[in-house]
């Protein structure tokens, strides 16, 4: 038997005793009274109506069999359906609106045959299958001492033949073998998984002279077309017939803002914008989403996915919001035509910190 | 059923009167309110006619002149097509002071906000009032839905179910908003939304832009119900109330006895 | 062999060879049977059979909620390779021409436009597709929701702690696997969502920007993502995910289930119906339903619609950016987390508040709570098998610290929809994030306390329950004019229930004296283990015992006798039903009394049984 102690209560052989009256105060007791309740046993059967009365059980079994037809039925409606409706229908479905009358049948259809074979399943055996309980025994799950032990020396006496125990040059070099011959995989995979970074994370394809232009339209954008309050998502001209255009563009977005120049705090700001204009680097500094939710009458630049709100005439210094370092800016005047290009690269990594940072 | 009246004493008797009685006041002042009264009907000269409304209905927030006042600020530059989009969903004039204005009940004419439009474009240059095969929305969708994604999505949602801006600001659901109306808020950038100008979005980007969101006012669901368009977190709700809901439900029906 | 038979040519040739081990000759097989013999003459399968299917499990509707999450996986498997048909893992960019109008001439991945043409031009597509993605959900619902009931009725004990364990780490694949199968179609908003994987990869110290580079193949997006997160969701993790779960209704079996306590059932018997033919029809009914209720699902309600947030770009966003629901906590943790903990240590960057957040939280959390059953049973000392369930509030230390954990987690997870609460409630983000940040740190304690408080508040309930029984609404008036409430002593069976429990005792040090007659107070490890243990076992409320209740049937003020079970049969004939069921003193009559008439033992005392 198991190995507790006192989980079903008192063990107690009980026998009728005598009396004792509480006004004699501490009496010895002869074991009268159980110390714990026992376990009464399975409450009396209820049988169901379906064991009792023939007719329930005959209702039973029409109930169970109408649900395994109308499962068929789905079924049939699901085969017909697949063939009949095109793909491209719409139709009003009352509480959804346009749907895809393909989805909704196919699916429903699908839906309704295997759920009255699971409807009808579990009738039938709440209904008609026994429903008296059952009881069986546990065992515990440790082993026989004398199973043990004859595991424990079918190893030792194993190893023993082996030799192992004898032979320390054997058992130092079979250690060193098998710990090692796993390596080359390891290496294969680490060694070729991946590039190394390098200046990878640091340098975005910014450089001297670079035009602005609109994403995704590739347009260049003149100095005049900024005005007050407007917020213009640009990457690098050119970027587009680099080699790499998704993971250039993931370094180089730049949101462009137009914001009257007195209202900037930081000399530094003025100086590397043009006028009523600032460039900072689209990247988050938390995780990377796109920073661009530009309000322009309170001059905040908020992020979507972690809430990070930045203050563009705080040089996009943090004021909110889990990201710590303020976005980097982009210096930007024009050229001889007008339009927008950058004074340079950034001057520092864009986008998350990672530890070479600095 | 006990009669009703057994019922009088019953603690929560008094809520329910309450309710009632509540349900009963709010509802007949919605059904006998007077109407927001009418102004003067629009005279030949609209500028005039629009200084007048302005003056009555404008000018305390706005100031005098329409250079701003105490509390609302200078309109000059605004451009007719503001006034079109404030006054026409009714944004303008203010109902109440909060972190910002939100659409509400319109309480003018169209022809009183032409003529409110015409006064206040004449204090200063600003944009006009759009042309209407610029917010006809037949341009091209898909190309409406890159440029929406790009500079809309961030603060409207992927399908302009609307999004969350800081303090409480907020970029409202763009669902079934006539072209004009959504051709005026990238021209004059209302509230928080910057300024999409002729030259940030062209007018044909702008009108590409409206095909994109009356195509989605199609409510064209081909999973089913959408749940609103608000991505995961709606559905994730979904999943956890309905559907572990009924699958409890089953299991619950599963283990219990039969009759 | 038929003996009378006459081998001809190479039978008669094997027929002079040593026949083999034969079956004695039975009577003629049903085609069933014929197969059975077959199958069970190569492989010896009629005693497993038999075993498997004379198997008892207990009818509980709280055991199907594992059930739910294994036909979830099941359904997921099913679908999942359909999908694969379809779906191209690449991230080669092509123009789209299938039949969506909004994405036409749109350049986007080939992932994508598969996942396209999945739910726009495939036929059932798109109902395969939102099965998928809503069994995910279901599948990750259902398991913890198993979980929480595993652990709030102690399911885990001895010997099930492996098993615990081993469904910690199923959750831990779970919730990874939905990740990187959510991922695949590279939309707007899972995109969004690699990106900032690639962010915490980066934080990572020291080795952050070699892992990033190693992970993604290059700089981020890169050609490689969708592919390896191809491999890792349909062959590495579910291959893990089956490996795991095989172990896990393994050990179920060979333990076997554990069951609520009532009558009849005790820890050395599972109490409940047999696999055939019970069983098999409700859990193989209950796999159809489970099926059933996600296709309907699936039929009228959209999940995932990729093709409205479209193809992902790096300089695209879309607010209200989450992940799935399972990732909610983590999303939530790098919301709430300040950015004040990023620090510049000699010129390298640690980034505290992404790498915390996003790469320490959720490995600490599970370790914690696959730790769990260790901690307790060291706590308890308790070394025996239990399988028979903790009714909560019978473990209210456990209870509580279960309410403190799920508060901390469902207040990170609250925080993941935190720009959502702020425009359907039209509210501030900014003092949603403050408030929940407060909230983190101040409800998980209280919740503790609370739900302790409650749990032992229901023991109390319980205790009276025994004691007194159900008021019947019956009032007797004696002569003397006093007015009595007539109690109904509950059943016996009910009353097992309630009295069934264990109340454990902390532990105590053992103080013991060493060779000199110094008290050693034990080690600093025995000492935390009485500290704890009291700190788990200090409040209880013991079960009723006999004694108790016959007591509570007497005042006993005025002497009236205790007896012993004479069995459970009358007391006489014409006592009244309400004899010994009135409550507050009303035993005190004198025998003189006009509604005396019993023989003082006025309770059936508990039965006697061996």
């Amino acid at each position: 038997m198991s190995e507790h102690g006192t989980e079903s209560a008192g063990e107690g052989v009980s026998q009728p005793g005598t009396t004792a009256r509480l006004d004699q105060g501490d009496i010895e007791g002869s074991g009268g009274i159980l110390e714990r309740f026992t376990n009464p046993g399975l409450p009396p059967h209820v049988p169901r109506s379906a064991d009792l009365d023939e007719k329930a059980a005959h209702r039973a079994e029409r109930q169970v069999a109408a649900l395994f037809g109308i499962s068929m039925v789905a079924t049939v409606i699901f085969l017909v359906a697949y063939f009949a409706i095109d793909q491209k229908t719409y139709e009003s479905i009352p509480g959804i609106g346009q749907a895809s009358l393909s989805n909704v049948v196919l699916g429903v259809s699908l839906g309704v045959s295997l759920l009255c074979i699971g409807l009808g399943a579990v009738h039938w055996a709440r209904t008609l299958m026994p429903d008296t309980e059952v009881a069986e025994d546990r065992h515990p799950q440790r082993s026989s001492d004398q199973a043990r032990r004859d595991a424990v020396e079918t190893a030792t006496s194993g190893r023993a033949a082996s030799q192992i125990g004898r032979r320390p040059m054997i058992k130092f070099t079979l250690g060193g073998a098998l710990g090692l011959f796993a390596l080359p995989l390891v290496l294969q995979l680490a060694g070729s998984l991946g590039p190394l970074p390098e200046a990878g994370l640091s340098t975005t394809f910014w450089r001297k002279g670079m035009r602005l232009v609109r994403d995704p339209e590739m347009t260049p954008i003149k100095a005049s077309d900024v005005t007050l309050g407007s917020v213009f998502h640009v990457i690098p001209e050119g970027i587009d017939t680099s080699a790499h255009v998704l993971e250039e563009k993931a370094k180089a977005a730049v949101i462009l803002i137009g914001i009257d120049a007195a209202l900037i705090q930081v000399p530094k700001e003025r100086a590397w914008g043009y006028g009523s204009m600032v460039a900072y680097s689209k990247i988050c500094t938390h995780v990377g989403c796109p920073v661009g939710l530009y309000e322009h009458r309170t001059h905040h630049l908020l992020c979507p996915c972690h809430q990070s709100t930045f203050d563009v005439t705080q040089n996009c210094a943090v004021i909110f919001g889990p990201a710590h370092r303020p976005l980097p800016q982009l210096p930007i005047t024009v050229d001889a035509q007008g339009y927008l290009v950058a004074e340079s690269g950034f001057h520092e990594p864009v986008g998350p910190s990672f530890w070479e940072r600095g | 059923m006990k009669a009703l009246g057994s019922h009088r004493r019953h603690p929560a008797a008094i809520v329910v009167l309450l309710l009632l009685g509540l349900v009963a006041t709010g509802g007949l002042y919605s059904l006998l309110a007077p109407r927001p009264a009418q102004a003067a009907v629009a005279t030949a000269d609209d500028v005039t006619s629009g200084r007048t409304l302005f003056l009555a209905n404008c000018a305390t927030c706005h100031g005098v002149n329409g250079l701003g006042g105490k509390i609302g600020p200078s309109l000059a530059g605004v451009g007719a097509a503001a006034v079109d989009f404030q006054v026409g969903t009714g944004r303008m004039p203010l109902a109440q002071p909060g972190v910002q204005a939100s659409s509400n009940q319109v309480m003018f004419t169209d022809q009183e906000i032409a003529s409110l439009a015409a006064y206040v474009a004449t204090l200063g240059p600003g944009p006009a009032i759009p042309d209407s095969q610029d917010t006809a929305g037949n341009g091209d969708v898909a190309k409406g839905n890159e440029l929406f994604k790009e500079n809309c999505a961030m603060c409207h949602n992927f399908a302009g179910s609307g999004g969350a801006l800081t303090q409480g600001k907020y970029a409202p659901s763009l669902g079934n908003v006539s072209g004009q109306y959504i051709y005026e808020a990238m021209a004059t950038g209302p509230e928080s939304m910057p300024v999409f100008n002729g030259q940030s979005l062209s007018p044909a980007d702008k009108n590409d832009i409206i095909s994109y969101l009356h195509y989605l006012d199609k409510n064209q669901n081909p999973g089913g119900l959408n749940l609103g368009n608000l991505g995961p977190v709606s559905e994730g709700m979904f999943v956890w109330v309905v559907g572990l809901g009924l699958m409890i439900g089953a299991a619950v029906w599963l283990g219990s006895k039969a009759a | 062999m038929n003996p009378k038979a006459v081998p001809k040519g190479v039978a008669a040739l094997r027929a002079r060879e040593d026949p083999g081990p034969q079956a004695p000759e039975e009577a003629p097989l049903s085609k069933v049977g014929a197969l059975a013999s077959w199958v069970d003459e190569r492989a010896g399968a009629a005693k497993p059979m038999s075993y498997l299917l004379k198997k008892v499990f207990p009818d509980h509707w709280s055991f199907m909620l594992g059930e739910i999450a294994m036909f979830s996986l099941v359904i997921l498997l099913i679908t999942g390779t359909f999908l694969t048909f379809w779906f191209v893992p690449s991230a080669g960019q092509v123009i789209y021409n299938g039949s969506y109008v909004p994405l036409k001439g749109i350049s986007m991945s080939e992932a994508f436009k598969s996942t396209l043409d999945i739910s726009f031009d495939v036929r059932g597509g798109l109902i395969l597709r939102q099965i998928h993605h809503w069994a995910a959900l279901l599948f990750t619902v259902s398991i913890t929701v198993h979980m929480f009931r595993v652990f709030f009725t102690g399911a885990f004990r001895k010997p099930r702690e492996i098993n615990w364990v081993i469904g910690t780490v199923l959750s831990l694949l779970a919730i990874n696997e939905g990740f990187t199968g959510y991922s695949l179609p590279d939309d707007l908003l899972s995109g969004t969502g690699l990106r900032a994987a690639e962010g915490f990869i980066q934080s990572v110290p020291v080795i952050g920007s070699y892992l990033a580079y190693f992970v993604f193949d290059g700089p981020f997006p890169g050609e490689a993502i969708i592919p390896r997160l191809f491999t890792v969701h349909v062959l590495l993790l579910p291959a893990l995910i089956i490996g795991l779960f095989t172990a896990h209704i393994v050990l179920v079996a060979v333990h076997k289930h554990t069951q609520y306590p009532g009558p009849g059932k005790t820890n050395d018997n599972v109490v409940g119906y047999p696999f055939m033919p019970v069983y098999l029809a409700k859990s193989g009914g209950f796999f159809f339903i489970v099926f059933g209720i996600t296709t309907l699902m699936a039929a009228l309600v959209a999940i995932n619609p990729i093709w409205l947030y479209g193809p992902y770009g790096p300089t695209m966003g879309t607010a209200g950016s989450q992940p799935d629901w399972y990732m909610g906590f983590a999303d939530g943790a790098l919301r709430l987390f300040p950015g004040f903990f990023e620090f510049n240590i000699f010129g390298y960057t640690l980034s505290l508040n992404v790498f915390i957040p996003s790469l320490i939280v959720m490995p600490l959390l599970y370790s914690i709570a696959g730790a769990y059953p260790f901690i307790e049973s060291w706590v308890t000392g308790d070394k025996r098998e239990h399988h028979l369930l903790d009714r909560p509030r019978n473990a209210p230390t456990r209870t509580g610290l279960g309410a403190m954990a799920i508060s901390f987690y469902l207040i990170l997870f609250i925080a993941a929809g935190d720009d959502l609460i702020a425009i359907k409630l039209g509210l501030s983000i900014n003092q949603i994030v403050r408030t929940l940040q407060v909230m983190l740190i101040v409800v998980p304690p209280l919740a503790y306390w609370v739900t302790k408080r409650i749990c032992l508040s229901l023991q109390r309930r319980d205790h009276d329950l025994v004691l007194h029984g159900h008021e019947s609404g019956r009032i007797v008036r004696t002569a003397e004019g006093s007015f009595f409430e007539v109690h109904e002593p509950l059943p016996e069976y009910d009353r097992w229930t309630l009295v069934q429990h264990e109340t454990l005792t902390p532990l105590q040090l053992t103080a013991t004296v060493d060779t000199h007659g110094k008290r050693r107070t034990g080690s600093r490890g025995q000492r935390l283990r009485a500290k704890v243990s009291s700190f788990y076992f200090a409040d209880g409320v013991p079960a009723v015992t006999p004694a108790e209740l016959v007591a509570a049937h007497h005042d006993g003020s005025a002497g009236e006798a205790i007896e012993t079970g004479q069995g459970g049969e009358g007391q006489g004939s014409g006592a009244p039903e309400w004899v010994g069921q009135l409550h507050g003193g009303a035993d005190e009559r004198p025998d003189t009394d006009a509604y005396a008439g019993h023989e003082g033992g006025v309770d059936p005392a508990p039965t006697p049984e061996n």
